[in-house]
């Protein structure tokens, strides 16, 4: 679809947020908060992390000076866009009580039309993965759904990988094939700042249209490709290959010993992966009895009260939460859901408090085995 | 609809600074909804009324650190269908709870002209240690929507919401950069209970512990990482795990391995 490239100048990406927000979209995009990049509500390209870098490890985050004026100049924000499309603390339903019975209050919020700026590559790939979790089968998650058909995708492809991004290993990034409206490569070449953008979907080629731009030249889009190569070659880690397999068959392994004993349970592995999607209700009542509602809550493997049944818990370890996350995320989602749990984000990597590397303890498996 | 005869409550203290009975008044708006639910019939704080029990249920704050407190604890038991403790001081001993890691005596000769007078225990312990105890509500102070909470389900006869798991988790749900990760600054929050909603990493400091260990406490993996990479020395370790929850064993046990 040569028709649907198109350079869009820097002083010209301003006009993409106005067309959003006059189509009614929020939207929202990386911005610095608290020394990070977190998605963000945002007005315009000045609100964006300009020239702003991210320094990556096991446990380690660090915001870094480009030395450029590259708007997308990050790699992943903290949080994924699942906090957006899946909030952490949701009203389910209420309902008072009428007589012997009860009745429920209707008293949803419509659902909010976000347009999702500086989308990433693993992101897509998560927020398709969360796709099948709520929107497959049979029981369908309806606010779910909703939020995301409302949505509009803005995809920002990488030119380089943080140091925890394994997305080339997990076949998720770097580079973005579908399930985006439009996709934006950012190049600066001199004193020259452009995006070159591509659509993907009808409202993707409907807004492009609407947007002052010039026709994408050669250099473009080899400026675009050399990024995206740069962005697979220069991943430090990997995540090795057949890991569903050898973790099915490893789970007597002595290895989930070990991790359990630099393991925290602290759950925040879970809490930042984009594909996570345990919950937990929460139903509570007023004091006089008179009122209740249902919250949903993000949950994690890695509480007790998670894999409570009548009578206790059944993952009493470290060992065994640690074993349930992991082999969930890369064995048995497989069986699930028809592919893998982990998109090679590296955000589990980056945010567990002592740098417990999921893409390392695969390997120390391996090397029991 | 019948109305159900009110449920008479009794707010004790012992050993401790009133922060937590004062979260019960601090509930403003809210109170009068207690107060409607309940009829409040020992509470020095809020009332001079001084009934006598039996209660229905009474709110314990305050660690046993006298021979006086630990008979009275068990009076105030007898007297009581269900017995709460509130805060650190109840649950675990307090910042008092100190005093179990070194000798009493020493303490009374510099404070008092004359020690003699003073009858101490030599420990501070959490009313647990004295009495059976229904529900264990955490944090120094606690919360007053878990207090509330806890409350509310006694009063509707269902299990109180109150997760038992880190701190971490309320951090992430409120959307908090993690400060360890992102500023290098030690934090007890993977832990500790959760139950403060994550206020300490949100104003860009770590988590004190208030809350007390969290069900599955690996204080040993959280030390390592404040000796390593954080670059703390013993003391300093030994002192984040020593403070309002330090005779709380799992922090007891981490403070004790720096020395
Ligand atoms: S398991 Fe880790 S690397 Fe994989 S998607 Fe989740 S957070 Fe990202
Ligand atoms: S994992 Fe891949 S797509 Fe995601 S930020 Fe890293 S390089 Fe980009
Ligand atoms: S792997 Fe890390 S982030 Fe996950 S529960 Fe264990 S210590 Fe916490
Ligand atoms: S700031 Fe503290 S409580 Fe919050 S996620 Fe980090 S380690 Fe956990």
């Amino acid at each position: 679809m040569p028709d649907s490239q198109a350079v869009i100048d820097r002083k010209d990406l301003g006009a993409m947020f106005a067309l959003l927000a006059e189509e009614g979209y929020q939207p929202v995009a990386p911005r610095v908060h608290d020394g990070a990049v977190l998605y963000a509500p945002v007005s315009g390209p000045d609100d964006l992390p300009k020239g702003i870098g991210d320094e990556e490890e096991g446990g380690h985050y660090r915001l870094t000076e480009r030395g450029d004026a590259k708007l997308f100049g990050h790699t992943k924000p903290v949080q994924g866009l699942k906090a957006h499309l899946y909030p952490a603390r949701q009203k389910l339903w209420s309902a008072e009580r009428a007589g012997h019975g009860f009745r429920i209050v209707k008293d949803q919020d419509p659902a909010p039309r976000y347009a999702f700026i500086g989308v990433r590559a693993c992101e897509l790939s998560a927020m398709l993965i969360q796709d099948k979790v709520f929107e497959g089968g049979p029981y369908a998650d309806k606010g779910y759904a909703e939020r995301r058909r409302n949505c509009f995708l803005v995809v920002v492809t990488c030119d380089h990988a943080g140091a925890a991004c394994f997305c080339a290993s997990q076949q998720t990034g770097p580079d973005v094939s579908e399930g985006y409206d439009l996709k934006l490569a950012e190049i600066i070449d001199g004193g020259r700042h452009v995006f070159l953008a591509e659509a993907g979907s009808e409202k993707g080629r409907a807004l492009l249209d609407r947007l002052p731009r010039q026709a994408a030249s050669e250099a473009d889009l080899k400026a675009a490709s050399d990024q995206r190569q740069a962005a697979a070659a220069g991943q430090k880690r990997a995540m090795i290959s057949g890991v569903a397999e050898l973790l099915a068959a490893q789970l007597e392994s002595r290895h989930w010993e070990d991790v359990a004993k630099r393991c925290m349970s602290c759950g925040n592995c879970t809490m930042v992966c984009p594909t996570c999607f345990c919950s937990t209700m929460e139903d509570a009542t007023d004091l006089s009895g008179l009122k209740a509602e249902r919250t949903r809550k993000w949950d994690s493997c890695f509480s007790i009260d998670y894999s409570y049944i009548h009578g206790g818990s059944v993952r009493n370890s470290g060992a065994s939460r640690y074993r349930q996350w992991m082999t969930h995320k890369l064995s048995h989602w497989v069986k699930q859901f028809g592919v893998s749990g982990c998109v090679g984000c590296g955000r589990c990597i980056i945010w567990c408090p002592v740098g417990i590397d999921i893409t390392a303890e695969a390997k120390a498996i391996l090397k029991g085995a | 609809m019948t109305t159900r005869a009110k449920p008479r409550l009794g707010v004790f203290k012992f050993s401790s600074c009133d922060g937590c009975q004062l979260s019960l008044l601090d509930c403003e708006l809210e109170l009068l909804a207690v107060t409607d639910a309940v009829e409040i019939a020992y509470f020095l704080e809020a009332t001079r009324k001084d009934m006598k029990g039996p209660f229905d249920v009474v709110l314990v704050e305050g660690s046993i650190t006298t021979p006086h407190e630990a008979e009275l604890i068990r009076q105030i038991r007898k007297s009581t269908k269900a017995l709460i403790t509130i805060g650190a001081c109840a649950t675990s001993g307090g910042i008092q709870a100190l005093r179990n890691f070194t000798d009493v005596n020493g303490f009374l000769d510099i404070v008092y002209a004359r020690p003699d007078y003073i009858e101490t225990l030599e420990t501070a312990t959490p009313i647990a240690e004295h009495v059976a105890v229904d529900f264990e509500l955490r944090g120094c102070p606690i919360n007053k929507h878990q207090l509330l909470e806890v409350l509310n389900a006694f009063l509707n006869k269902r299990k109180p919401n109150i997760p038992h798991y880190a701190e971490c988790i309320e951090c992430k749900q409120r959307g908090t950069v993690c400060v360890m990760v992102a500023k290098g600054i030690a934090c007890l929050g993977p832990v500790t209970q959760a139950g403060c909603g994550g206020l300490c990493p949100a104003t860009h400091r770590g988590c004190f512990g208030c809350f007390g260990p969290m069900e599955t406490p690996n204080t040993g993996a959280l030390a390592d990482r404040f000796l390593g990479e954080l670059k703390q020395d013993k003391g300093t370790v030994q002192r984040a795990f020593r403070s309002f929850n330090a005779n709380a064993p799992a922090f007891r046990e981490e403070s004790l391995k720096h020395d």
